[in-house]
């Protein structure tokens, strides 16, 4: 690829998705466009790029999703699902035992394991049956992944990553080589296609966002502002769930960590309030 | 360094197995039958057993329920590999006295994500 090219792309993708492609990459990222490159027709990647810089929106869509990253696992990093399971939902339904309510986003779900692995915790206290109303809201950019999730269908190899046997049985049933979810935990998520970049003014009141393994694909400044949003969207003594990886050191420091838990953050809002009330 | 027994009567995926498992820091043992496993298991006791279900000269299941009752057999964690993957084959293999159950064909990423799932990663 050229080198205006790439830069070209970069730039597209930048604005799009906020993912940072690096030079270096050129050679992987070509690799990722080859399906783009086949599915519109196209004979080169000069050709793509020539069509792409003349605004062809699908196209652009599609390229920008072609350059995500997909994986992922159920109950990825056990670690922090036991805490959350074993910390942090036991408290945050003691406390909202009055309303009731549970509301849980799952920003950057890819084919849905994250979502349903919080489906099947939340399984486990019968909250249903118990009269909670609870949302599981499902997102990512790609349309095509969240299709995918929708579906809920998993090989082979990806419900023998995270997910222990006895769950498999529980929560799913054999489709040929594959395993499908279960309808009732199906029923528990809704999906949509959602761009962290855009404005967030259709979700609030949260008691708990997992943005998981997106984060670090993203420039600093991208990052800050996503993690603002997010701050917003969540209810005071709300809690952020990140990835392995990753931190929420923002500029505006809107995190604190949860007491005894690593990669899990309350709003430093509730903890600021609780220090007022104490102190 | 933990012991694991792999039990499974073709020798290719007893090497395979192996291999995976030295990798992961896994002293390994072979036995090609349930018979063998069981004087395997009768002359050390494993901390971890690789189990393959059809085998001449006593199969997995059978296997497990005798090692189950013996002396120091509720130890080892078992780790029941399934070839016939559907539900009432791996229930089987958990009410037998599995710990976990591995669907075949298995890799690496597989054991090791099973292995994580009995604390032994
Ligand atoms: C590596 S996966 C992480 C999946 C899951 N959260 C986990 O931790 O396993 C990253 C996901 O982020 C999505 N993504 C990338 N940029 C995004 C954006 N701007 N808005 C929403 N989702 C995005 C990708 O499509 C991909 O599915």
């Amino acid at each position: 690829m050229k080198p205006d090219d790439f830069s070209f792309l970069a730039q597209l993708v930048r604005r799009r998705s906020g993912l940072v492609l690096r030079a270096n990459k050129a050679q992987f990222i070509e690799g990722r466009l080859t399906s783009v490159l086949r599915r519109f027709g196209f004979r080169t990647m000069s050709a793509l790029i020539h069509e792409l810089r003349h605004g062809r929106e699908t196209l652009a869509r599609a390229v920008a999703e072609a350059m995500t990253t997909n994986e992922s696992s159920f109950f990825r990093d056990r670690a922090v699902f036991d805490r959350f399971r074993d910390v942090v939902l036991p408290q945050l339904l003691e406390r909202r035992k009055d309303s009731k309510r549970l509301r849980i986003w799952s920003a950057a779900c890819a084919a849905g394991q994250e979502a349903y692995s919080i489906a099947m915790l939340l399984h486990d206290h019968k909250l249903v049956a118990k009269g909670w109303t609870v949302d599981l809201i499902a997102t990512d950019i790609s349309s095509e992944i969240i299709a995918r999730a929708e579906g809920g269908l998993y090989t082979h190899y990806e419900v023998q990553r995270g997910l222990a046997i006895r769950r498999l049985v529980a929560h799913f049933t054999q489709d040929g080589g594959n395993w499908r979810v279960h309808e009732n935990l199906r029923r528990m998520v809704s999906f949509r296609t959602f761009n962290l970049l855009d404005s967030f003014g259709w979700l609030d009141d949260l008691d708990v966002v997992f943005c998981r393994n997106v984060l670090l694909y993203f420039d600093q400044k991208t990052k800050s502002s996503v993690l603002e949003k997010v701050a917003d969207t969540l209810v005071p003594d709300g809690v952020l769930v990140l990835g392995h990886t990753e931190t929420p050191l923002t500029p505006a420091n809107a995190f604190v960590p949860v007491d005894g838990t690593s990669h899990i953050y309350r709003h430093a809002k509730a903890a600021v309030q609780r220090l007022a009330a104490t102190g | 360094m933990k012991h694991c027994l792999v039990v499974d009567d073709s020798r290719v995926i007893r090497k395979v197995a192996c291999r995976i498992l030295s990798d992961l820091h896994f002293q390994t043992g072979e036995a090609e039958d349930g018979v063998s496993a069981l004087a395997a298991c009768r002359a050390k006791m494993p901390e971890l057993i690789l189990l393959d279900w059809s085998m001449p000269n006593m199969n997995g299941i059978e296997f497990l329920r005798t090692l189950r009752r013996e002396k120091g057999g509720e130890h080892p964690v078992v780790l029941f590999c399934t070839t016939e993957n559907d539900v009432a084959h791996i229930t089987e293999a958990m009410s037998a006295g599995a710990n976990e159950t591995i669907m075949k064909p298995f890799d690496r990423g597989i054991i090791e994500a099973k292995l994580a799932e009995v604390g032994l990663a």
